[in-house]
């Protein structure tokens, strides 16, 4: 039997923007075990609530991940806005839906690009991200910020899109829609890409659902579940599949997210036809009291907001289940097994956001 | 501003939401492209000059940080970039959360803003550059020496 190693891996790497430790217990070069620790991000978010009124606490939900900064906002302030029966005007449904789409694809582009790096094509990892700035720049144009929106609020949303700026963003998503043809081939047929990609890191359909997996991680292994599919926002309006492959590898993983950001363009070309008129938001009077299990889905997979509210100004609790968080055992159960040169792609393709896991 | 050697960056995500550290990497990329004034980004300690820290200190984070500045050669910059690395921002009053990265490094500059727009990381970059050009300067000066006889 070949002796066994231990190899530190992380919290500074430089495949990692955020710090994560694993201990790799290696046979040679093989994987044996991965051994994670956690908690270099703690911040202690949850507790807040017993300090910022539940009106306050929306910026600091939006601070929970600043990737999907917008739908933690709006996860947490839909969660309050059924504890107090609040009637949010369908056009700021609307206006969430749509900002939550360009959410997600700024959010996949930023992981095509860090998984470009991650197997060393520079440029690759560049491309994206000079098309992932157009986005940027929809999202100053429109709220304000490029990263931080604070445009959500409990009751709605603070500001408006006029008819203008939508036709000159529809314009721009079909230019950005052209480009990511474009580069969709490289991450899809160049044979270099391959050669990383495909037939490393198997889940099959029975692990995704055994150790469950969320988003895309579990899609890409052949289940078709989308918390979209629920219905929140204005999402029971329009017309879409969760997209699946049934492969399981990290090449399934990275084509799931390539047609995402295609569905994503689709989706807010529906909603933009259908989007109505009128207020953007409603006054809200009074405190909540009651609970409310909210469930959103995010770039990264299924994350879930539990509000306890008390009748006062403070809530009982806040607490959130993020994606990464459900797709940590999957991905430690991918790593067995695998070489030591392929843990940074396998690690980075169920997307870890460690800010939210740890909050 | 001459700008004699090309510094190297290191990064390293404190406890900080994410969203300044993307926009760290965005400074690297071609819109910000911050490798015009000769920055390149490192993974590796020992080759860094500038270090770049977002978000605030906290229990599990503070031996990291101290030991990634231990590491980095002589001489360095520490850039503190976002309101959660000046002081600890919305965070401040966390039970987890030291407050800023001054309460375990020495902070040369700091870069308001949540999150930190490209833009001020650069200026704050670029105010690196001309700190780290003077420390060098410092540390290269001849030790005086008296004349004998």
């Amino acid at each position: 039997m070949a002796t066994r190693s231990v190899v530190p891996f992380g919290p500074q790497h430089p495949v990692l923007p955020e710090p994560i430790h694993l201990d790799l217990v290696l046979e040679d070069e093989k994987v044996v075990e991965a051994v994670p620790s956690i908690g270099f991000v703690h911040r202690g978010l949850e507790k807040l609530v017993e300090k910022k009124d539940f009106h306050e606490y929306v910026y600091v939900a939006e601070r929970i991940c600043g990737i999907c900064s917008f739908m933690h906002g709006m996860g947490y302030c839909e969660a309050v806005e059924r504890i107090m029966k609040v009637e949010v005007p369908e056009r700021a449904s609307y206006l969430r839906t749509i900002w939550c789409e360009m959410s997600r694809i700024h959010s996949h582009l930023l992981w095509l690009g860090l998984l470009a790096d991650a197997f060393g094509f520079e440029s690759l990892f560049m491309q994206s991200w000079r098309l992932r700035e157009k986005i940027l720049d929809m999202f100053e144009v429109s709220t304000g910020g490029r990263v931080i929106f604070s445009v959500n609020k409990i009751g709605g949303v603070r500001k408006d899109m006029d008819g203008e700026m939508l036709k000159s963003f529809l314009a721009l998503f079909d230019e950005m829609e052209k480009e990511l043809r474009i580069l969709s081939k490289t991450f899809l047929n160049d044979y270099a890409v391959n050669s990383r990609l495909r037939d490393v890191g198997f889940l099959t359909k029975e692990q995704a659902h055994d150790f469950g997996t969320v988003g895309p991680f579990m899609r890409a292994s052949g289940i078709a579940r989308d918390t979209r599919k629920l219905g929140y926002a204005a999402y029971p309006d329009l017309d879409f599949e969760p997209i699946t492959s049934e492969v399981g590898d990290c090449y399934a993983r990275t084509d799931v997210r390539i047609r995402e950001i295609f569905q994503s363009f689709d989706l807010i070309r529906q909603a933009a036809g259908k989007i109505p008129g009128g207020e953007i938001a409603v006054p809200v009077k009074g405190f909540p009291d009651g609970e409310h299990f909210m469930r959103v889905e995010q770039p990264r997979g299924e994350a879930v907001y539990y509000v306890k509210a008390n009748g006062t100004k403070f809530l009982d609790r806040m607490r959130v289940r993020t994606p990464t968080f459900a797709n940590l055992p999957g991905m430690l159960e991918t790593l067995k097994g695998c070489q030591l040169a392929d843990v940074p792609i396998l690690i980075l393709t169920i997307d870890p956001c460690i800010s939210c896991t740890e909050r | 501003m001459n700008i004699s050697k090309s510094p190297w960056l290191l990064h390293y995500d404190g406890s900080s939401c994410n969203g300044c550290d993307i926009e760290v990497l965005a400074c690297l990329t071609p819109v910000y492209d911050v490798e015009r004034f000769g920055v390149i980004n490192t993974g590796n300690p020992k080759h860094a000059d500038i270090f770049l820290i977002t978000g605030g200190i906290n229990h599990q984070n503070a031996d990291v940080v101290r030991q990634i500045y231990n590491q980095m050669p002589k001489p360095k910059v520490v850039v503190a970039v976002g309101i959660c690395a000046c002081n600890g921002g919305i965070f401040k009053e966390c039970y987890n959360i030291l407050g800023g990265v001054d309460t375990v490094l020495p902070v040369d500059i700091y870069v308001p803003g949540c999150a930190a727009r490209p833009e001020a990381i650069i200026d704050g970059v670029v105010k690196a550059v001309a700190l780290l050009d003077e420390k060098r300067k410092k540390a290269a000066a001849p030790p005086q020496r008296k004349e004998v006889g």
